[in-house]
């Protein structure tokens, strides 16, 4: 049976990044589908008529949604190579458990870094370097949150890196000042192929996130 | 296979699906009631991130969020399997039981809290709309998981009776069983298997708990 593999993304969300990665990590060949978020193709509604959000993995024509649960596809179905998920239980929990943690405080905090301001930006700032503070405090002399193999925790948090200079940008901070630990596991992710060309260049990002906030009435 | 603890509480709905899970591998376990308006060392040990129950403890080692501890009950007790063996089934429970295991429970909670009003409206709306999804699901079949229950089954496990006491203490209905036909008849279904039923809390004392939070959320809205 032909593996038919498609992506509906777009190239600077850091939720799809994650599904690019898991798929360069095990060499799968798939086609990659930049979605207009205003104007959403019917393809996108058909395939996650829950959420109407990307990304979505669609696997000879059957989709997967929700960035976390398409990298444990993806791992399960290629699993013949480059394991993302430890193969111990307790391991595999801990990076349930982790991944969990990255969607529920890291991404709502980083949000509201570069979309607030005054009082409310010092609020997220100070969530912001505690969420941190706690990642760094896991990480801790690991060369990869998974211990000696770059995984899911990695993946989950990588992405984030083509942000960093927004939040620093906006919140007026410096990432490798605050946490050196982390910048130096950014920097031995991005020595590996399958991140370095996923993830956009963070100007292009700032760029983009510059209109966006003009067009939200911040700036 | 070593010795299970699991720190909970008797009123969590997260707590609820882990003895459910741990009963029907027939795993032994010891339970901890803990007070979360007073947290015993113990939790803040075993988890320190979020301080919350539940939390699964197998040989001395902790596991915190209910639906990481249900894959670590199906991947270590083997009876009973929570999940198909298909990876494309795995991933259609676990994109399900992200939805109506969290998103939905707080949707729900939401509209309780909400006073009288078109806020209130939406919010249920918004909460069946959700509903409206988990009934093409379901429709047709016994159980989420077929003709045994399995992972989505005990995610989906509070609607029969946590939403049930939500509606009465937040003056709403969801589960409208004309509405939701498959999903009302799962439910009645699901809630009288006797090892689910002998684990639920008391419907009083449920009522008291929720009447209490949403009197609180709701003072907190006007103050």
């Amino acid at each position: 049976m032909a593996n038919e593999v498609v992506l509906l993304d777009t190239w600077v969300s850091s939720f799809g990044m994650r599904v690019r990665i898991a798929l360069a990590e095990k060499g799968i060949k798939y086609e990659y589908k930049e979605e207009d978020l205003r104007n959403k193709s019917d393809l996108l509604l058909k395939m996650n008529p829950v959420h109407k959000k990307i990304p979505v993995l669609i696997h000879n024509g059957k989709p997967v949604c929700e960035s976390l649960i398409i990298v444990q596809y993806i791992d399960e179905v290629w699993n013949d190579s480059s394991p993302l998920l430890p193969a111990d239980p307790y391991q595999r929990a801990q990076a349930r458990f982790w991944a969990d943690f990255i969607d529920a405080k890291v991404q709502s905090v980083t949000r509201r870094v570069w979309t607030t301001k005054g009082e409310e930006q010092e609020a997220a700032k100070k969530e912001y370097f505690e969420t941190f503070k706690i990642l760094e405090g896991e990480l801790g002399d690991k060369p990869y949150f998974g211990g000696e193999t770059f995984g899911f925790v990695d993946i989950a948090l990588v992405t984030l890196y083509s942000w960093f200079y927004v939040y620093e940008s906006f919140g007026n901070f410096s990432m490798e000042a605050e946490f050196p630990k982390i910048m130096t596991w950014v920097k031995r992710c991005m020595q590996k192929e399958s991140v370095a060309k996923t993830l956009p260049d963070q100007k292009k990002v700032y760029g983009l996130v510059v209109d966006l906030r003009k067009k939200l009435g911040l700036d | 296979m070593g010795e299970v603890k699991l720190i909970a509480t008797t009123q969590s709905l997260f707590c609820t699906r882990v003895e459910w899970a741990l009963k029907l591998k027939g795993v032994e376990y010891e339970y901890i009631e803990e007070d979360l308006r007073n947290k015993s060392p113990l939790l803040l040990e075993y988890n320190p991130v979020h301080k919350k129950v539940p939390v699964l403890v197998h040989h001395g080692k902790p596991i915190a969020e209910s639906l990481p501890i249900l894959e670590y009950i199906d991947e270590t007790w083997k009876e009973n399997p929570l999940l198909a063996e298909d990876p494309y089934q795995r991933t259609k429970a676990r994109f399900w039981a992200q939805f109506v295991g969290d998103k939905c429970v707080f949707g729900a909670f939401e509209a309780a809290c909400l006073a009288e009003g078109e806020e209130k409206m939406k919010a249920i709306e918004s909460a069946q709309e959700s509903l409206a999804f988990l009934e093409k699901q379901i429709e047709g079949k016994k159980y989420f998981g077929g003709e045994e229950i399995g992972f989505l089954d005990l995610a989906a496990g509070w609607i029969p009776h946590w939403l049930n006491v939500m509606e009465e203490a937040g003056g709403m209905k969801l589960l409208d069983a004309e509405k939701f036909p498959s999903l009302h008849e799962w439910a009645q279904n699901f809630i009288q298997i006797p090892l689910i039923r002998e684990c639920i809390p008391p419907r009083d004392k449920l009522l008291e708990y929720f009447n209490a939070s949403i009197s609180y959320m709701r003072s907190l809205a006007t103050s």
